[in-house]
C-alpha cells in the first residue's frame, strides 16, 4: 500500500491532553469506563464547537467501542453537534413559560436580526441560532442561552444590546437573576432592579 | 381524644409564626455556595449526626418524617431507601437526579448554583443510610453554572475531608461523581438517566428490576431528586417530628414551589406543604398581572385547573391535587392568562413532549412525537374539523398507560385536561377558523 492511499491523518484531540484524559477516565470505575463517553464528547465540543467523525472514531478507540456506538449515543442528545456551530451559539427557549413572556417574538427578532433560520450558522461562523425546549429558567423568562451562559429576563432592548455586544465580541457577564424568595439578597440582582 | 384536641395544629402557611425557611434560606446570600459559608451556618452537622447513628435508624428517621420525593412522583423517600438489598460486598450507588427539565420547574438549578453543599450533605446522609460509598450527581447539560458551582463544592469538600476516605472523621468512605447530561428531558426518568450515565442511548429500561436491585452498572442503586436530598439534611438536623409538624395528612414538610407566567414576582418560594395556591400566587408572588383562566399546578405534565376562588383555596399537596384530577408534580405552577389561546398553549406543551420523546414505544412515537403535533398544527392553521377533535381525544386516551415510561402520559394528561375544561376554545377554532384569543405582543420592550 503506497502512502498515497492512506487516509488523511488528523492529530488526535487528546494526543497532548493525556492528563485531562486520565482525569476523565479516572472519575469512573474500571467496569464503567464507558461512562466517560459523554464527558469526552463535551471536551471535544467545547474546544471545537462540534464533534467530527474523526473525533467520534478517536473516542470510540479510547473507550474500546465501535464508532457507531459513540454516534448512536451522541445522536440521542440535542446538544452535541455534528457540524460546527458559531462562536456565539444562541439558544432560544420557546417552551410555555418563556412563550408567555414573548419567546416567539424573540425568536422572530433573532431570525430577522441575524438573517438566520432555526438551526443555521452564518457564513462568518459568528452566530448560530437554535430554538430549544425548556431551559429551567421559567421564573426569569424569557431566557436566551449563549454558549454555556444564561441571559435571563431578556427584553427586546436587552436582546438587541446582547446581539450588538456579540458583534463587537464583547459579550457581557450575565446578570444572575432568580426572582422569588431572597431575590433582594443578591446585591447584583437588586442593583439591576429586576425586570427591565 | 384529648390528645388529638391538644395536638398542635400542623403548619400549613408560610405566615405561621412557627414556620421558617430552611431549604432555600441561604440561596441568594453572598458566598452561599462556599464551604466556609455553609459551615458557618451549621453545615455538615446533620451529616455528623447521621454518621453517629445506625444506617437503619437514619432510614427510619426519614420514613417517620413523611418526606416524599420532590422530583415529581412523590414516592416516600425513606421507603425508597429501605428497598436496598442487604449489604453483600457489591458496590452500591446513591444517585442524584439533577436533570431538572419539566417545563415550569426551576428550583433545583438555584439549589445547585447557590447551595451545592446542602446537596452534598444530603447525599452523604443518604449514602450512609443505604451504605453506598459512591454517589453520582447527574446535572442537565444546560446547567453549566450549576455544574461549575457543584464541581467547586465537591473539590472543597474533598479538601476538607468531607468527601473521600473516612469522611468527617468517621470510618465511612464516600465520594461523588459529577456527570453532565446533554439536553434530553427523558434523562429525568430514572432508568433513562442510568443508561445515559453509562454512555448508552438514554432509552428507559424495563422495570422491574427496580434500581435498588439493578441500577447503575447493574448494581444496587437509589435515585432521588436534588430537593429530596436537601430536605433530608433538615430532617436529620431538626428531627422527623419537626418535619412532620408541617403539611397535611399525606404531604409533610416544606417544599420549594415555583411560579411562572404573568405574575408580579415569579420565582421559587419555600412554603410548608398544604399552603394554598392563593398564598403562593397572591401573597408571595404578588398576584397575576392580568386576568387568568387556568393554572398548571406542578409542571407542564400536570393537568391544569380552571382559575377560580375555589381552586386558589386548594392546599398544594399530593392528595388534594389527586382528588381534583391533577398532580403536585414538581410544584412548578404556571399561570395561564385569559388572553392566551388554550389550543396554542397546549400545542406548545405538546411540541415539548414531541421533541423529547425517545421514539421507543409506538404510542409515544406515533402519538406524542408525530400525529398529535400535526393535529395541533392543522387546528392552528384554521383547517381543523370537529371530527379532528374527536380523533385527538381518542388518540390521547390511547396514549395513557400504554408506553414504557411516563412520557406519553405526561403529554396526554395535560391535553385531556385542556379538552375537559376548554373544549369551547378548540370548537371555536375549528368552527370559525380563528382562535378565540389571537396572538398578541407579549415581549417586554
Amino acid at each position: 500500500m503506497s502512502a498515497m492511499h492512506q487516509l488523511p491523518t488528523v492529530t488526535p484531540f487528546f494526543a497532548d491532553k493525556q492528563q485531562l484524559l486520565s482525569e476523565i477516565l479516572g472519575r469512573y470505575p474500571d467496569y464503567g469506563q464507558r461512562s466517560a463517553l459523554m464527558p469526552l464528547l463535551w471536551e471535544v465540543q467545547r474546544a471545537e464547537r462540534h464533534v467530527s467523525e474523526a473525533r467520534v472514531a478517536e473516542i470510540a478507540e479510547i473507550l474500546g467501542l465501535h464508532a457507531t456506538e459513540v454516534k448512536g449515543a451522541m445522536s440521542f442528545y440535542g446538544t452535541y453537534h455534528e457540524h460546527p456551530v458559531g462562536r456565539y451559539h444562541l439558544q432560544v427557549c420557546r417552551t410555555l413559560s418563556c412563550a408567555l413572556a414573548g419567546a416567539d417574538e424573540m425568536a422572530d427578532f433573532l431570525e430577522d436580526e441575524l438573517d438566520l433560520v432555526n438551526g443555521e450558522t452564518d457564513a462568518e461562523g459568528r452566530f448560530s441560532l437554535q430554538f430549544v425546549e425548556c431551559l429551567g429558567s421559567c421564573g426569569t423568562a424569557p431566557v436566551l442561552q449563549v454558549n454555556d451562559t444564561y441571559f435571563e429576563r431578556v427584553s427586546r432592548s436587552r436582546c438587541r444590546a446582547l446581539v450588538d455586544a456579540m458583534r463587537r465580541d464583547a459579550l457581557p457577564e450575565p446578570t444572575r437573576e432568580r426572582g422569588g424568595d431572597n431575590e433582594a439578597a443578591d446585591p447584583a440582582a437588586a442593583a439591576e432592579g429586576g425586570a427591565t | 381524644m384529648s390528645d388529638v384536641l391538644d395536638a398542635p395544629k400542623p403548619i400549613t402557611s408560610r405566615f405561621d409564626p412557627r414556620f421558617e425557611t430552611t431549604l432555600y434560606a441561604h440561596v441568594g446570600a453572598a458566598g452561599s455556595h462556599t464551604l466556609a459559608y455553609y459551615q458557618a451556618h451549621g453545615g455538615y452537622e446533620a451529616a455528623r449526626k447521621a454518621l453517629g447513628m445506625e444506617p437503619k435508624a437514619v432510614v427510619d428517621e426519614v420514613k417517620a418524617s413523611g418526606l416524599r420525593g420532590r422530583g415529581g412522583a412523590g414516592f416516600p423517600t425513606g421507603v425508597k431507601w429501605s428497598f436496598m438489598p442487604p449489604v453483600d460486598g457489591r458496590q452500591r450507588f446513591i444517585v442524584c437526579n439533577a436533570d431538572e427539565s419539566e417545563p415550569g420547574s426551576f428550583k433545583d438549578r438555584y439549589l445547585l448554583e447557590d447551595d451545592p453543599h446542602q446537596l452534598i450533605e444530603g447525599m452523604l446522609i443518604a449514602g450512609w443510610a443505604i451504605q453506598a460509598t459512591k454517589g453520582v450527581i447527574y446535572v442537565r447539560g444546560e446547567y453549566y453554572h450549576a455544574l461549575e458551582r457543584t464541581q467547586a463544592a465537591i473539590e472543597e469538600a474533598r479538601a476538607a475531608g468531607i468527601l473521600g476516605t473516612g469522611v468527617l472523621g468517621s470510618g465511612f468512605d464516600f465520594d461523588l461523581i459529577l456527570h453532565r447530561g446533554a439536553g434530553a428531558y427523558i434523562c429525568g426518568e430514572e432508568t433513562a438517566l442510568m443508561n445515559s450515565f453509562e454512555g448508552l442511548r438514554a432509552n428507559p429500561r424495563l422495570k422491574p428490576p427496580f434500581p435498588a436491585q439493578a441500577g447503575v452498572y447493574g448494581l444496587p442503586t437509589t435515585i432521588n431528586n436534588v430537593e429530596s436530598f436537601c430536605a433530608a439534611v433538615h430532617v436529620m438536623r431538626r428531627g422527623a417530628a419537626w418535619h412532620a409538624a408541617m403539611g397535611t395528612d399525606d404531604s409533610k414538610g416544606m417544599k420549594l414551589y415555583q411560579v411562572s407566567g404573568p405574575v408580579a414576582r415569579p420565582g421559587v418560594y419555600e412554603l410548608p406543604m398544604g399552603a394554598t395556591f392563593r398564598e403562593l400566587i397572591f401573597d408571595l408572588a404578588g398576584g397575576p398581572t392580568e386576568s387568568a383562566k387556568a393554572l398548571i399546578p406542578g409542571g407542564s405534565s400536570t393537568p391544569l385547573l380552571p382559575w377560580s376562588e375555589a381552586t386558589l383555596d386548594l392546599p398544594m399537596d399530593y392528595g388534594t391535587m389527586a382528588k381534583h384530577g391533577s398532580m403536585l408534580g414538581t410544584g412548578g405552577v404556571i399561570v395561564i392568562p385569559e388572553a392566551k389561546c388554550i389550543v396554542d398553549a397546549f400545542y406548545n406543551v405538546v411540541r415539548f413532549y414531541a421533541h423529547e420523546s425517545c421514539g421507543k414505544c409506538t404510542p409515544c412515537r406515533e402519538g406524542v412525537a408525530t400525529w398529535l403535533p400535526k393535529m395541533y398544527q392543522k387546528l392552528l392553521a384554521g383547517q381543523g374539523t370537529r371530527e379532528d377533535l374527536v380523533v385527538m381525544e381518542d388518540m390521547v386516551k390511547n396514549m395513557r398507560g400504554t408506553a414504557f415510561c411516563p412520557l406519553a402520559d405526561a403529554c396526554a394528561m395535560p391535553v385531556q385536561a385542556s379538552f375537559k375544561h376548554f373544549r369551547h376554545e378548540y370548537e371555536h377554532l375549528v368552527d370559525t377558523g380563528t382562535s378565540m384569543y389571537p396572538r398578541r405582543r407579549e415581549w417586554a420592550e
